[in-house]
């Protein structure tokens, strides 16, 4: 048993469920007792979808514990399967049916003869796998079924479009401004002279999943979703993809070079001649994209060596800490990921770029983390942004878990060289609004809220301030002030002073260099 | 029964959306101020409490969850040593009165021994554990703090037994004593002895304890409590009203297990609701109540102007919080058609009185009556709908956007179960809410509707 009161990553019926509803006319069906369908509500809401979620739930009750589900899931089944025509319906586990074992599959098959729909069981674990790693699974398992089907019906189709095209894995509902960073990608492609052969999940039918070897190579933005589809199609069919996003200038430019090198192995056969992308890059990074004049603008030099706290999604995460320490001279004193499944990878993407990695799914150890560090901005997840909030620190929200406010209807894209422009203003607001901020305390101070430097972590260390250091304290500046306090403290255990006064805390400051 | 004669019930598929009972920790923790809510379940459980509780998640509420894991699953793991290791941190870390202890699906179905283990740990760590097992096996949404209640009750001290002698001795005194009726309200005031239940804000529960003070009926207290260790006394001689058309286990504890004498009334929402629920109180007391119909009339009067937005239109209740029946019988005092109740459970005697109520309403509006859909399934609702075509769905916030696109105003039923509405002075809070949608209908963007992708047929 763990004592939780927040998680980062949702259980793994929300995986394959965003996956499902995210291709068109799929319906899924829960497996779960009355009140699990809680997705809809979240998706209805913060996306403000205007249908309704294809989610319904075979309900599991008294009764059904009792005597064994029998023929309700069969027919639900059948009932969906007449009611609304779905070509696939994905039968949901969850943390219910994974204790109650009953035999899922044996009424997948049942069902699969009455129904003219494909009926699939998403092979998902409640225990083993969470949110993440279940939509990157069932993504997998939806284009394997359909590829192996076509195959055995001998409708699959391999010849490569004529010319370059790519698909893109891994968009899907529920994700962190994926729908901006599709559309962006898009542009991106296009520009380059590469059409989208398919978007998956996103708006796709299953029935056109047989073409997915035709393009010439996958895009997969996202490695929490898409990694294992792209996998198997490399495997399979020889696609080559690409799994490093597009985040940042530096990302993009290194994307559109993989490009480059994937379309070259075709082009000369298709095109007649090979691409070059180098004037393109360089003329969106001079003149399209904003974020690296910026960079080089007096505004961001303000900006050089400040520290800073990142969390979030290994994707995001590693990205964003990239470009704060080479693109914009901001000093990473922490990144860490909730993503502990791809640890290995994450340690590797943000090695010699940060000072410290951590990597949990615990937000207090987060918490205490930034409280002990207390950076001048976190980039983080809203939970990140409420931790801010509590010690006075701004936070600009890089990853999911994902929040309404997630879903702009404003074009706020993060991938490519507009979201290099949206990535600079999240960047610069949240450490000038936090300037901002403390310009009053540094002159003089309207410093009616009291001190508020209580690290977030329990083990207080046991020395007392005496009234008139305490009072010496709060006329230092308030971005500052936490830092002075810790370092006052440690001075004063390190020469085992219990009592800090005034002259302890000069001491302080000349032994150390702050 | 004689209300099933005429109101049409009907069940159906079960196949409708609603939040999971634990939700109730939501307002229960924030009602008990001292006390902790522990939920014992799986990520599933606590995935839904973060996000439908939104940002109360980020105020250290005095809730979490106890996370199964595979080793608690199989067995592996003793379950007692981890609920005493993980409440022996929470009692170090916040130093609760009480816990509750919510048992969910998952301990239902490992058959997890939660009301053998509490007597246990509570001795142990010295603190009172309350089980009640809140799970989506047997229960939707509201129907959660009628377990929390009804284990609450088991925890109410007695009421000592000496006085009901002179409650009888006293009810003799006032039917003969009609004419002296100052001695009489005073004798009244000191032992009616009447306990509310049902978890209220305190100023709506402070509302209701005025209004019934005004007919000299006092309140002597109400389950839950602001505070665990302030639970009133229950027993013999004891009455018992509930607040809520969601309590009916409850009630049943109350009067079987501490055997309280029950009040059969219609619920306080609505000034008709509130009017009825004091009269039946009071008649049970042998006192007549003074200026109710005055003060109704004064209600209706105050709220013309949002009375005169409902009149002639038509409602549709999805289902979802069992508030239904009470808030429908209100809209149709207003003057709304009511096609159809859709409901989670219906427990006719609980809700008798409120249901001959709806009948009555119904009659002298001259409305045809609604039916009741128990267990309603939202896909033919969806249907049936399409076909009414009812001026306002009163919907689940899975449906709402979805409905909206197609033409139909909604009103998200949650906020319902989150707003004031109990008591004459918060009908106009009911109203506001249910003609949010109505009032907004002339904006531009009444033209631009329709816009999704699926129709409503198929
Ligand atoms: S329905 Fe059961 S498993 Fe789902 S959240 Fe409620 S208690 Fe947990």
């Amino acid at each position: 048993m763990k004592l939780a009161y927040w998680m980062y990553a949702g259980p793994a019926h929300i995986g394959t469920l965003r996956v499902a509803s995210s291709f068109r006319n799929v319906h899924a069906i829960m497996h779960a007792p009355l009140g699990d369908d809680h997705f809809n509500v979240m998706r209805s809401m913060s996306e403000r979808e205007r249908d309704f979620t294809p989610v319904t739930a075979s309900v599991v009750d008294r009764h059904v514990l009792a005597r064994g589900s029998r023929d309700k899931v069969v027919n639900n089944i059948s009932r969906k399967d007449e009611e609304q025509r779905p070509d696939s319906i994905v039968l949901t586990p969850t943390c219910t049916s994974s204790i109650l074992q009953e035999d899922l599959q044996n009424f997948v098959d049942r069902a699969s003869l009455y129904s003219e729909s494909d009926v699939i069981l998403a092979d998902v674990n409640h225990y083993r796998v969470n949110e993440l790693q279940a939509s990157d699974k069932t993504l997998d398992q939806i284009v394997r079924y359909f590829l192996n089907k076509a195959r055995e019906e001998g409708s699959s189709n391999r010849s490569l479009t004529d010319m370059p095209s790519a698909n893109i894995i891994g968009i899907s509902t529920s994700g962190f401004h994926n729908q901006h960073d599709c559309r962006e990608l898009k542009r991106l492609l296009g520009e380059l002279g590469i059409s989208i052969n398919q978007i998956i999940p996103e708006g796709e039918f299953l029935r056109n999943l047989k073409d997915l070897p035709r393009a010439w190579f996958n895009v997969v933005p996202y490695r929490e979703m898409g990694l294992m589809a792209a996998t198997f199609l490399e495997k399979e069919y020889g696609m080559p993809f690409i799994s490093k996003p597009p985040i940042g200038l530096l990302n993009t430019a290194n994307f559109v070079a993989r490009i480059e090198k994937l379309v070259n192995l075709w082009a000369s056969v298709s095109l007649g001649k090979e691409v070059n992308y180098d004037l393109y890059v360089e003329n969106q990074t001079k003149f399209v994209s904003q974020a690296a004049w910026f960079s080089k603008s007096i505004d961001c030099q303000n900006l050089a060596g400040k520290e800073a706290a990142v969390s979030g999604d290994a994707t995001h995460a590693a990205s964003i800490t990239k470009i704060l320490v080479k693109e914009m001279g901001i000093r990473v004193s922490c990144a860490g990921t909730y993503c502990k499944h791809d640890a290995e990878r994450f340690n590797e993407q943000v090695q010699g770029l940060c000072d410290e990695v951590i990597i949990t799914e615990d937000h207090t150890e987060i918490g205490n983390m930034i409280a002990r560090i207390e950076p001048s901005a976190i980039f983080g997840t809203q939970m990140e942004r409420h931790i801010g909030k509590r010690i006075d620190i701004p936070c600009g929200v890089i990853s999911s878990p994902v929040h309404i406010q997630n879903f702009p209807p404003g074009y706020r894209p993060f991938l490519g060289y507009e979201g290099s422009n949206q990535i600079s203003d999240l960047v610069y607001n949240s450490f000038n609004l936090g300037m901002e901020d403390h310009l009053p305390d540094v002159f003089g101070g309207h410093d009616t809220k009291g001190v508020n430097t209580k690290p977030l972590s329990v083990d207080r260390i046991n020395i007392n301030w005496s009234p008139k250091a305490e009072s010496e304290l709060r006329k230092i500046p308030g971005f500052v002030r936490g830092k002075i306090r810790r370092n006052t403290e440690f001075f004063a255990k390190q020469n085992n002073i219990s009592e800090i006064t005034v002259d302890v805390m000069y001491a302080a400051k000349e032994k150390s260099s702050f | 029964m004689k209300t099933s004669e005429t109101l049409a019930f009907e069940c159906e598929t079960g196949n409708y959306h609603t939040f999971c009972p634990i939700s109730c920790v939501a307002w229960l923790y924030q009602k008990i101020e001292d006390s902790f809510f522990l939920v014992v379940g799986t990520k599933t459980c606590g995935y839904f409490l973060q996000n439908a509780l939104g940002v109360t998640i980020f105020a250290e509420p005095r809730y979490a969850m106890a996370e199964l894991e595979e080793g608690d699953i199989s067995a592996k793991l003793n379950d007692q040593r981890e609920l005493e290791r993980i409440c022996l941190q929470i009692k170090n870390d916040r130093n609760p009165c009480v816990i509750f202890w919510i048992g969910t699906c998952t301990t239902e179905i490992i058959k997890m021994d939660l009301e053998g283990i509490a007597p246990i740990l509570e001795k142990r760590l010295g603190i009172p554990i309350v089980v009640a097992r809140a799970n989506g096996l047997d229960y939707a949404f509201t129907q959660g703090e009628d377990t929390v209640l009804a284990a609450m009750a088991h925890r109410c001290p007695e009421y000592k037994h000496y006085a009901e002698q002179e409650s009888i001795e006293h009810a003799t005194l006032v039917k003969n004593s009609s004419n002296s009726k100052d001695i009489s309200q005073k004798k009244v005031l000191t032992k009616s002895n009447l306990v509310l239940f049902g978890s209220l804000p305190s100023s709506v529960a402070s509302q209701l304890n005025l209004e019934l003070k005004r007919q000299s009926v006092p309140v002597s207290g109400w389950l839950p409590s602001q505070r665990y260790n302030e639970l009133p006394h229950l027993g013999k001689g004891v009455y018992v009203c509930g607040v809520n058309p969601f309590l009916s286990r409850t009630a049943t504890t109350l009067m079987r297990r501490r055997k309280c004498q029950l009040v059969g009334a219609p619920f306080p929402i609505g000034p008709d609701g509130t009017r009825a629920w004091i009269e039946k109180i009071c008649s049970i007391f042998n006192i007549k109540a003074e200026g109710l119909e005055e003060r109704e009339n004064q209600i209706w009067k105050k709220n013309k102007d949002y009375i005169q937005i409902l009149g002639g239109k038509s409602v549709f209740f999805m289902g979802d919080n069992l508030l239904e029946v009470s808030i429908a019988r209100f809209l149709i005092r207003c003057g709304m058609t009511v096609y159809e109740i859709g409901i989670p459970y219906m427990d006719k005697r609980y809700q008798s009185a409120e249901l001959s109520f709806l009948q009555h309403t119904c009659e002298k509006m001259k409305k045809p009556s609604p039916r009741i859909v128990e267990k309603p399934d939202n896909y033919s609702q969806v249907q049936r709908m399409h076909e009414l075509k009812p001026h306002l769905a009163i919907t689940g916030m899975a449906h709402a956007n979805p409905l909206e696109a197609r033409n139909i105003d909604t009103k998200w039923s949650v906020e319902f179960t989150f707003a004031q509405i109990h008591g004459s002075s918060n009908a106009r809070d009911v109203l506001e809410l249910v003609t949010r949608p109505l009032r907004r209908k002339d904006g531009f963007t009444s033209n631009s509707r329709s816009l999704s992708k699926q129709t409503l047929g198929n």
